[in-house]
């Protein structure tokens, strides 16, 4: 028996993967037929430089893709609608391409139209890891290009979501031309201000006012009817549905702004305050775009629909033929190859199965499931092709039911109402406040009345009430993501810190995927355990690894004679003359009444020695960031689909008040989100996979816990990097803090409005007062926003 | 006199141009993928591209180091 060599081995020149055994050709050394096929696709039609511009830029190549499974794309009904827009002969479509990750990978696909006869071009968005792609379809096909990018190892991810995608997403690109035209005009405005203020010339030539105010007036209306739109359609929105939103003010002061300015202009009274709302609608947007940050590379949407086939190989008594997975009916016979995903609940139609449902729980380690056994919605398959008979629709299934209770709204957090609440008070104030003073001078001097009433609706400037949480929500949104925890939005943000509830999922979310680690209920002797390292040694099973590994310290292997490895049972052989077996209970040849459901069973010499568990590792830091949780008074909870074993060292981390539960269905655990609920908690779900996935929307703020950000995170407010769950604490006391800071740059805003008021109300506000006061109060406010959240980040998240 | 109300038209004529020409590249999508571009430039003419001088050069790394979102 040859030892595996590991480490040494010359790296594949495709992929990077270590050859062993390798492959040769052209004298270059590949790890799998399939990379040196890539390869020879590529040299033969001179796209070599895909290898020069980074180093090793394949993906591995497991298998060659079978001829078929592009089969669906044949069938108009789905091709028709991936199409995104033709004309003629021409088809352009939008494909994602997860495994678009370096420089190379933009120049081969770009190059798309070397290697396939008929594409016209190919673009890829490298963030977004999409590639639109145009070809002519007298030349080609959807599934030609397909299977095509699939051969050079840039397989397009089309799954069930794209059948019911809308139009396509646009970023919006209305508001940056808002944006734009605002600060045009802003600076012609503020430029053509200048002489009104400043210059004692120009009241000498009284021909030039009325053409200066004039210009104001024309570079005023762009911003009054194109830029400033969104908050006339938000507040007019809002009145509809009965709420007072921010818009309101803000609106209110742009109508009185313009109308004033516009009367002062017509009339020959006075140059108006334009510069100052077209500031005011400049800052507002600049604003809501700064908010509006997102990740290219995330998706918060995903559900089953993005991962789900899009169409499904059903098998018949006459032949196989492709349907769309959403016409599977019950006692369809689906054939489900390896590494694809089974799209509805069914029973095993002979054969058996291994099934990954690591994107189901969380739980990486497949199952294997005998002929006549159930086999759930979101497993994937791994080996060679099985049967399976459908015995719930796909909308019906186990995991996918979740989806279809009706719509989960997220209830406004307090502070939102909080927020609200102060627009309501804003606009009654400012109302009150006017009218008084209209009223006061109407008594007083007549003359003064309309000035004095408009005066205060001009500078009671509600900007600073919306501009203080849109620039710290945005601000925290980029100092979190730049440190691998994402949130979808500033709303997410706060309800967090609404939250008095902390929800964990256990597999997958406090245990890590990656890394298993091994105990043991063995009465094994140090030799002994040497002997069972040195035989686990031999194979490339990652139990087998995991025990070696964990066993084997210091290196003295035993020689190993006689090793044989029995494919999903287990190793045996003899060492030091004595007959080991590692591997299942039956396969160890334990009595029946000892085994347990899992486990790795140990047999020296004919008896039975112990048995090994391999258990994910907890992720560090967890005892720390429970400690903390419950200092600062949070309830917490886990809650998993794992059986009752690892009880102890959760309570040990937990603490003793911590709610444990085990065995749960992805029902029972948004039912217990939602019980929660009831009695009034604001829960925190932090959670992974599927069978998370109801919770996860369920709950107030639902956190996605990922090994790789990039890959399949379910739906969720924030994506958290898993290296980064000890510091959840750090970011819920971050969400804390931005209630404050807002708050402060609040009163910061009431003091601005308090001086301009003062001037308001005596009916001798003049344009250049607006003009100063005006961006000094939204600069500051930005300035102090943006700094304050930037620095409280930097204290609590760290680096 | 006169001057300033031709310097003015004409001044605010030049900064509609650059207007304009913000709005063409809105509108042509170079605000939405701010990132291939600069990769994309540093690709060869096709004309180089030739199975000689294969190996990858001590100069070309892999851009997702420096990629925040990678």
């Amino acid at each position: 028996m040859s030892q595996p060599k590991r480490g040494n081995a010359v790296p594949c020149y495709h992929c990077g993967e270590p050859s062993d055994p390798p492959v040769m050709a052209e004298g270059r050394t590949f790890c799998c037929n399939g990379c040196r096929l890539v390869f020879g696709i590529l040299n033969e039609n001179g796209l070599c430089s895909y290898y020069r511009l980074s180093d090793t830029p394949g993906t591995r190549q497991d298998d060659t893709p079978t001829n078929d499974r592009f089969a669906f794309l044949d069938k108009p009904a789905i091709a028709e609608r991936l199409v995104a827009f033709r004309n003629g002969n021409q088809i352009h479509v939008t494909f994602p391409v997860p495994s678009i990750h370096c420089s190379s990978c933009i120049y081969l696909l770009e190059n798309l139209h070397r290697i396939e006869n008929g594409v016209q071009s190919a673009r890829v968005d490298f963030l977004r890891k999409e590639v639109r792609i145009v070809f002519d379809k007298s030349m080609t096909t959807l599934r030609q290009v397909c299977e095509r990018m699939a051969s050079v190892g840039y397989e397009p991810a089309i799954h069930l979501d794209a059948m019911d995608r809308k139009a396509a997403k646009r970023p919006d690109r209305g508001r940056i031309r808002r944006i734009g035209v605002a600060g045009f005009c802003l600076g012609n405005i503020m430029l053509l201000s200048f002489p009104e203020y400043f210059s004692a010339t120009i009241t000498s030539e009284p021909k030039l006012v009325p053409f200066f105010r004039i210009l104001l007036l024309s570079l005023a209306l762009p911003v009054f009817f194109y830029s400033a739109s969104e908050f006339f359609l938000n507040a007019w929105k809002g009145l509809r549905q009965k709420t007072v939103l921010i818009d309101l003010p803000i609106s209110i002061g742009i109508i009185a702004m313009f109308l004033r300015s516009a009367w002062e202009v017509t009339s020959g009274t006075g140059p108006g305050y334009f510069d100052s709302m077209a500031g005011l609608v400049f800052f507002m947007l600049v604003g809501r775009k700064f908010q509006d940050f997102t990740f290219d590379s995330l998706s918060f949407d995903r559900d089953y629909k993005s991962y789900f086939p899009i169409g499904v190989t059903v098998s018949g008594r006459d032949g196989e033929r492709v349907v769309s997975a959403y016409d599977l009916a019950v006692n369809d016979v689906v054939l489900v190859r390896n590494k694809e995903i089974i799209p509805a609940d069914g029973i095993l139609d002979g054969g058996s199965a291994s099934i990954d449902y690591s994107f189901v729980t969380g739980e990486s380690r497949p199952v294997a499931v005998a002929a006549g056994e159930t086999v759930y919605a979101g497993g994937r398959q791994l080996g060679s092709a099985v049967k399976v008979r459908v015995t719930r629709r796909v909308t019906q299934s186990h995991i996918t039911r979740l989806w279809s209770q009706g719509e989960y709204r997220k209830q406004p957090s307090r502070y939102q109402h909080l927020a609200h609440t102060i627009s309501r008070w804003f606009v009654g104030a400012t109302l009150a406040i006017a009218t008084s003073a209209a009223v006061y001078w109407y008594v007083a001097d007549p003359s003064r009345s309309l000035h004095a009433f408009t005066s205060v609706l001009v500078i009671a400037c509600a900007c600073a009430l919306a501009l203080s949480p849109t620039f710290t929500y945005g601000q925290m949104l980029r100092l979190l993501g730049r440190r691998k925890i994402f949130f979808r939005n500033n709303e997410a943000l706060e309800r967090l810190a609404d939250v008095d509830t902390v929800v964990f999922d256990k597999t997958g979310t406090l245990t890590s995927c990656e890394s298993l680690e091994v105990s043991s209920e063995t009465g094994l002797n140090k030799e002994e355990r040497m002997m069972v390292a040195s035989l686990a040694r031999n194979s490339t099973h990652p139990l087998s690894l995991q025990l070696a590994g964990s066993l084997g310290d210091n290196g003295n292997w035993m020689e190993v004679r006689d090793f044989r490895e029995q494919a999903g049972q287990g190793v045996s052989g003899i060492v030091a003359g004595r007959y080991v077996k590692i591997g299942s209970g039956r396969f160890a040849g334990t009595p029946e009444k000892r085994l347990s459901d899992t486990g790795t069973y140990v047999n020296i010499g004919g008896k039975t020695k112990g048995v090994f568990h391999a258990g994910h590792a907890f992720r560090p830091g967890l005892e720390s960031l429970a400690a903390r949780l419950r200092g600062m008074g949070y309830r917490l909870s886990v809650i998993t689909g794992d059986h009752e074993r690892d009880r102890d060292r959760l309570a040990k981390i937990f603490g003793p008040q911590t709610d444990l539960r085990f065995n749960q269905s992805p029902q029972e655990k948004l039912d217990y989100v939602k019980s929660l609920q009831a009695k009034g908690h604001r829960v925190l779900m932090v959670g992974d996979g599927l069978n998370d996935a109801g919770a996860l929307m369920q709950s107030e703020v639902g956190i996605s816990v990922s090994d790789k950000v990039n890959n399949f995170t379910p739906a969720a407010d924030g994506i958290l990097d898993a290296g980064r769950l000890d510091r959840l604490a750090a970011v819920l006391r971050y969400s804390h803090s931005a209630i404050g800071l807002i708050r402060t740059g609040f009163l910061l805003s009431l003091a601005y409005n308090v001086v301009g008021l003062s001037f308001a109300v005596q009916g001798t506000l003049s344009p250049v007062v607006a003009a100063i006061l005006m961006p000094v109060s939204t600069v500051s406010l930005v300035l102090f926003a943006v700094a304050a959240s930037w620095i409280r980040g930097k204290q609590l998240v760290g680096t | 006199m006169s001057a300033i109300y031709v310097l003015l038209i004409v001044s605010l004529l030049v900064a509609a141009g650059f207007l304009v020409a913000f709005l063409w590249s809105v509108n042509t999508g170079q605000y939405e993928d701010d990132y291939t571009p600069s990769v994309r430039i540093l690709f060869d003419d096709p004309a180089d591209d030739s199975t000689s001088g294969t190996e990858p050069s001590e100069t070309a790394s892999p851009p997702n180091d420096s990629n925040p979102h990678h």
